[in-house]
């Protein structure tokens, strides 16, 4: 029994992403292993070639009223906080095979932080010892 | 126990499932399905085109109990055999 905690990021918004990051490394500062599996619209956000791009917003930020906190604010970027996360600890950051074929996105093209493709019973074995989180 | 390269190619397979050209979890749902047809100490072999197949495969293996022997490759896909344990 490990306390590993496995992620499965869905959404590729900078919010998303933003918050993602933050519980990545909480956790491994905390000495905990972390899975994270990069699927759809989050898997998109790490292609090299936009990896830096303004991500925008999730459509919970554009409800009237909303404060609309991500911008302008002194929380480091989410790309940097994965970056830190992955120096402080055992993160491993896997790109969901069937999202790539979908996305016709080549691993090759994915930025250096993502470690490599990943089937689902690969990434649920990793993942059976500790807390999962969709995001 | 995985199979050396010899003792893979003179395996005959109980059941070869064509899963080539299939995304994840593809290759693995045939797998499993095609598994329920076979006797229990029989062996499948999948042949799958996706790169990450062969890791997948063998960790659903040793998860349910079945015994990963290995891989062949060959012209544009691999070959992934596993013997039925349960």
């Amino acid at each position: 029994m490990t306390d590993c905690l496995s992620l499965v990021l869905f959404s590729g918004t900078a919010d998303k992403l933003h918050a993602a990051a933050t519980v990545a490394a909480g956790a491994a500062a905390m000495g905990r292993p972390v899975n994270v599996l990069l699927q759809y619209w989050a898997l998109d956000a790490f292609r090299a070639d936009r990896i830096a791009a303004d991500h925008g917003l999730a459509f919970d930020a554009m409800a009237p009223g909303s404060s609309r906190p991500v911008h302008g604010t002194a929380a480091i970027p989410w790309l940097e906080t994965f970056r830190m996360a992955k120096e402080l600890g055992d993160v491993s950051i896997q790109a969901c095979s069937g999202s790539l074929e979908t996305l016709g996105v080549d691993s090759d093209r994915l930025d250096p932080l993502v470690d490599g493709p990943c089937g689902i019973a690969s990434f649920l074995l990793a993942a059976e010892d500790g807390q999962l989180i969709f995001i | 126990m995985t199979a050396t390269l010899v003792e893979l190619e003179t395996i005959s397979a109980a059941k070869v499932i064509d899963a080539r050209g299939a995304a994840c979890p593809g290759p693995l749902l045939e797998a499993k399905k095609g598994m329920g047809t076979v006797p229990l100490g029989s062996i499948i072999e999948i042949w799958s085109t996706d790169p990450v197949t062969k890791t997948d495969i063998g960790a659903w293996s040793g998860k349910v109990g079945h015994e990963f022997l290995g891989t062949l490759g060959a012209d544009g896909y691999e070959r992934v055999f596993v013997r039925r344990g349960k």
